[in-house]
């Protein structure tokens, strides 16, 4: 099933007397295609799960359209959407027995929909299998760990067999190492059922590592979409670049001159086809190569060695900030003695900026 | 080792020698006036000991009246008012615009003097040779009968002692309901919502069972405030109480020690340890029953 959103908009009447409305999702329009697994992503506070409750229906719209297919469900209440979510904190029904939670929306169906006592049993074996549950039928929410409650969860918003699957922040509440295990679950969860599932994060690395596409939010306005490693590789502006990526990216402060694209007197590359312009500079960490007759000359602070790669921690007088990190393969011998660095850079991981509006020029660099 | 328990012990005396004398050592005494025939508080005699005061009292019409009153208004009471009031917080807390403007008015009996309160019943309810009262006034305008609620039948006085008990025990468990009520996490209800689940099985299902620990506890306590029973009768009906057929088991044990001419009080003790046998019982019946419906 696929779900179109068209110009939604949500707000929120502020508080106090005389305070502005608030507004939570602003004029956001995209489609999530069928059978896909999305990652809503952004930081704190930036509307994802108020976008999340409107597609469920527990939020109401304030302007704009939501569409499941080609079903207008604006107006439907959330109990005829069809939709199963999987709450931050679980809402498992604590006096309920796991088996009991699972049958819990079974029992609800009205009608032709109405479900024998035996096949909703084994409509609740079957979810709990697939997430692995199904030895815990007994247990009391409360005799569960963190990650069996989150199956649980899912479980319950599985077996009703919901044409939407939503999940707000269904990692927060697990460990780091449990996250690691349980994003790859809910991945192979998704493609074993093929449910179209939206989740909310502000976990950029989780959503880039899970999802078929994702959708970048700040203030309410939607950034970007698309999949992972497009939105990476190309942001649409500074805060897509700066939000997306560990370490986060280095942003200079640079100027296009006559066909040139300087940090401060470091001429880095050639440019064509840009006015000349005060510009925003944003080099991934990955894209510097290590280079005695490198273009970019800069201060050497420290080098870190991680194993894998090393981090070479330095400065530049362009800098926005202290100092950058580049990361570079742990086969390249550093001389952490030396007073200076200078680097070759990867055109492709050095992005430019407008100053003026934050958004990307456009612009190949030789 | 012994030095810690020493210090422990010594924490806890002002507490156990509080306790002790004003709690432990009456309850006792009061067992084994109850066994000691003809005792007598000014000069400290008696002259047997045996079962002959719980024979008279249980063979006292006084006593089997207040026990049936009592028995009757635990009855009737507690399942009322724990009712009405479960209903008033769900309604309060679907309005919340008023909210706490009811909270407060719903509120208020709880601060007012009891015997205030048994007053005003009292002029909604009398018949006096110039007025019917009140409530009479609105029986008859829907054609009724005037009746006397405070010198009237049996079954008119405890309807208003009924009433009078019902409304003044309520702001309390309203009290306690409305913040039960909304201690309960707003994620279940919006789970709930969007599985289809309808208001009603929402109800029983999940909200009931969450403030169960809470509804336990006020009827827990609603069974035993209620049979201990007695100024709400005395508001009303003023101290005679045998005099009315409108006397409790408390009512009884206080007239026994000091109605006419210094009082029997073996007969009270009696009296008060039968009390006390029935109160345990219901309340352990009680507490057996909560533990196969309390969650938690």
């Amino acid at each position: 099933m696929k779900i179109v959103l068209e110009h939604l908009t949500k707000t929120f009447p502020g508080r106090g007397k005389n305070a502005p409305d608030v507004k939570a999702v602003n004029d956001l329009t995209f489609e999530i295609p069928d059978g896909k697994l999305v990652g809503l992503l952004g930081p704190s506070g930036c509307g994802k799960s108020t976008v999340l409750n409107l597609v469920s229906g527990l939020l109401k719209v304030t302007s704009g359209k939501v569409f499941f297919d080609d079903d207008d469900v604006t107006n439907i209440p959330a109990e005829y959407r069809g939709v199963g979510i999987v709450f931050q904190n679980y809402a498992l029904y604590p006096h309920l027995t796991v088996e009991k939670n699972i049958l819990f929306p079974m029992e609800n169906f009205k009608g032709d929909k109405k479900l024998s006592k035996q096949q909703m049993q084994e409509r609740a074996l079957a979810a709990a299998k697939l997430v692995q549950i199904d030895g815990l039928m007994d247990r009391k929410p409360a005799e569960l760990s963190g990650g069996q409650q989150q199956r649980v969860a899912i479980a319950r918003a599985l077996v009703k067999q919901p044409r939407v699957l939503l999940m707000d922040e269904p990692l927060s509440n697990l460990d780091a190492r449990l996250r690691l295990q349980t994003r790859e679950e809910i991945r192979r969860i998704q493609r074993e059922t093929k449910i179209t599932t939206v989740f909310v994060t502000h976990d950029q690395e989780e959503a880039m590592s899970i999802s078929d596409l994702i959708i970048v939010m700040k203030d309410g306005v939607l950034q970007q979409t698309g999949k992972p490693q497009e939105v990476y590789d190309n942001p649409a502006n500074l805060f897509v670049a700066k939000f997306l990526g560990t370490p986060p990216i280095n942003v200079f402060h640079g100027c296009v001159k006559g066909g040139k694209l300087m940090l401060g007197d470091d001429v880095i590359f050639k440019v064509k086809h840009v006015e000349d312009q005060d510009v925003w500079v944003a080099i991934r960490p990955e894209g510097f190569l290590l280079d005695k007759h490198g273009c970019l000359h800069c201060q050497l602070q420290n080098v870190e060695v991680m194993g894998r790669d090393v981090s070479i921690v330095a400065t530049h007088p362009a800098m926005e900030g202290e100092s950058f990190r580049a990361i570079i393969p742990s086969t390249t011998r550093v001389d952490d003695e030396a007073a200076t660095v200078s680097f070759v850079l990867h055109p492709e991981k050095v992005l430019p900026f407008s100053k003026a509006d934050e958004t990307r020029i456009d612009a190949k660099l030789v | 080792m012994e030095n810690r328990s020493m210090k422990g012990w010594l924490y806890l005396l002002p507490a156990i020698l509080f306790l002790g004398v004003f709690m432990v050592y009456p309850l006792i005494d009061v067992f084994i006036y109850s066994f000691e025939e003809g005792y007598n508080s000014a000069s400290q005699t008696y002259f047997g000991v045996g079962t002959y005061n719980y024979s008279y009292v249980l063979h006292d019409p006084y006593f089997l009246q207040a026990v049936k009153n009592t028995l009757i208004l635990v009855a009737i009471t507690v399942p009322v008012s724990t009712g009405l009031s479960l209903l008033i917080s769900l309604g309060l807390s679907n309005i919340p615009k008023l909210r706490n403007l009811f909270q407060t008015v719903y509120f208020l009996p709880y601060v007012t003097n009891t015997l205030a309160v048994g007053l005003v019943f009292m002029i909604l309810f009398r018949k006096t040779p110039y007025t019917d009262g009140l409530a009479n006034l609105v029986i008859n305008f829907f054609g009724g009968e005037s009746i006397d609620f405070i010198d009237g039948p049996y079954w008119a006085k405890m309807f208003v002692l009924c009433l009078y008990t019902v409304w003044v025990v309520m702001p309390f468990k309203i009290l306690v309901l409305t913040s039960a009520l909304a201690s309960v996490n707003e994620t279940y209800y919006k789970a709930a919502r969007v599985d289809g689940t309808s208001r009603s099985r929402i109800f029983f299902r999940i909200t009931l069972p969450l403030i169960s620990p809470t509804m336990f506890y006020l009827i827990i306590t609603g069974f035993i405030g209620a049979f201990k029973a007695y100024s709400d009768a005395v508001a009303l009906f003023g101290t005679n109480l045998n005099a009315a057929e409108m006397n409790t088991i408390v009512g009884y044990v206080y007239d026994m020690l000091y109605g006419d001419s210094g009082g029997y009080p073996s007969f009270a003790s009696a009296a008060a340890i039968i009390l006390f046998v029935i109160v345990l019982t219901i309340t352990c019946i009680n507490l057996l029953v909560s533990k196969k419906h309390v969650h938690y």
